[in-house]
């Protein structure tokens, strides 16, 4: 089982923990063992260690340490934010926000909507 | 009189002369024939007996406190529509319509009573949550209902005769008067009417909010 996903200049990773958590950041940098530097559109560069970074399939071609406007620019060039949200994962994370977000009328809806479902799976 | 102003601690900016003059002491002076009016001394301390009784000790007699209470805060998310939802009560759980807040701070809430069976009624601002539906309340008029639209009629006490103290109480069931009934049947009307309008808020208000398993309320948008 070889690992397909490395820690490079480019790789786009997900915060999992901290101020920062969800957002999409680019790796720019490695500082350590332990750290790299990131990056991100609305974001001040800084250092992250490893473990808060959960790394995405989706990779970007750029030069160690680009300035900002060389990023966004690379960034737009590998579409970076469609291909997020048409992967799964970025999928799911987009349904659980708004599932997070349905206030209590929302819910009865979709409790309704089930139901609706459901019955029509069982009389067809 | 503006007072004094001082150069320093117990130092006077003006001399006694200036201040005696400023203060207007000769004009006083003038009025009263060349001397300054005495104050009577009355003789109050003759004029009161001694007291029989002295207290132990020099105490202050307690002063009820003057502190008004205020008026309840409004939770900002509560306006006239909101669908609020009962946390205690006989009607716990349900999903109620919010007109206006009442002088006694509680809250004036209608089911409407067609949908789920709430009439007119109060409520505490601690036992609900706040919903963040709306319903249009314009056409909705309740400025003649205050508290003392609630308050309980006073029963009289009939005399009793030594045998009918013996009998069971008469439960004397109490029909609401008419004047009420009309009073909610004319603040639901345009209610309904609003609700109807939007899908599925008259199945919404007709159910009962519950906590099922894997709800977390503090993480729930409401």
């Amino acid at each position: 089982m070889p690992f397909k996903r490395f820690v490079e200049i480019g790789r786009v990773a997900l915060v999992n923990y901290g101020k920062d958590y969800g957002r999409l950041v680019v790796i720019v940098d490695v500082v350590d063992q332990n750290r790299a530097l990131v990056d991100a559109p609305d974001m001040v560069r800084c250092q992250i260690n490893f473990k808060r970074l959960s790394l995405t399939d989706i990779k970007i071609d750029i030069k160690r340490v680009p300035k900002k406007t060389t990023l966004l620019k690379a960034m737009e060039e590998a579409d970076v934010k469609n291909k997020w949200e048409n992967s799964s994962w970025g999928k799911k994370l987009i349904v659980q926000k708004r599932r997070a977000s349905l206030n209590d009328f929302d819910r009865f809806k979709v409790m309704l909507a089930k139901i609706k479902v459901i019955l029509s799976s069982i009389l067809d | 009189m503006a007072p004094t102003s001082k150069l320093s601690q117990g130092i006077k900016k003006a001399s006694r002369s200036h201040t005696y003059h400023r203060r207007g002491l000769w004009a006083i002076k003038a009025k009263h024939g060349g001397a300054f009016p005495k104050a009577v001394k009355t003789d109050a301390v003759a004029a009161v007996a001694a007291p029989k009784f002295y207290p132990a000790d020099d105490v202050k007699p307690r002063q009820p406190s003057t502190r008004k209470p205020n008026a309840t805060k409004l939770r900002s998310s509560i306006t006239p529509g909101t669908v609020l939802i009962l946390l205690a009560g006989r009607f716990m759980g349900k999903r109620v319509v919010f007109l206006k807040q009442l002088k006694s701070g509680l809250l004036l809430v209608t089911g409407p009573f067609m949908i789920n069976g709430v009439p007119i009624r109060r409520v505490n601002q601690a036992y609900i949550f706040a919903t963040s539906t709306n319903v249009d309340v314009s056409g909705v008029n309740v400025d003649k209902i205050e508290d003392k639209y609630f308050a309980r009629d006073k029963k009289k006490k009939a005399e009793k005769t030594e045998d009918e103290l013996f009998e069971t109480e008469k439960q004397t069931t109490k029909d609401l008067p008419q004047f009420k009934k009309e009073d909610q049947k004319a603040v639901d009307a345009a209610l309904i009417k609003a609700i109807e309008a939007v899908p599925d808020l008259k199945a919404y208000l007709g159910a009962r909010f519950s906590l099922r398993d894997g709800d977390k309320p503090h993480d729930m948008v409401f």
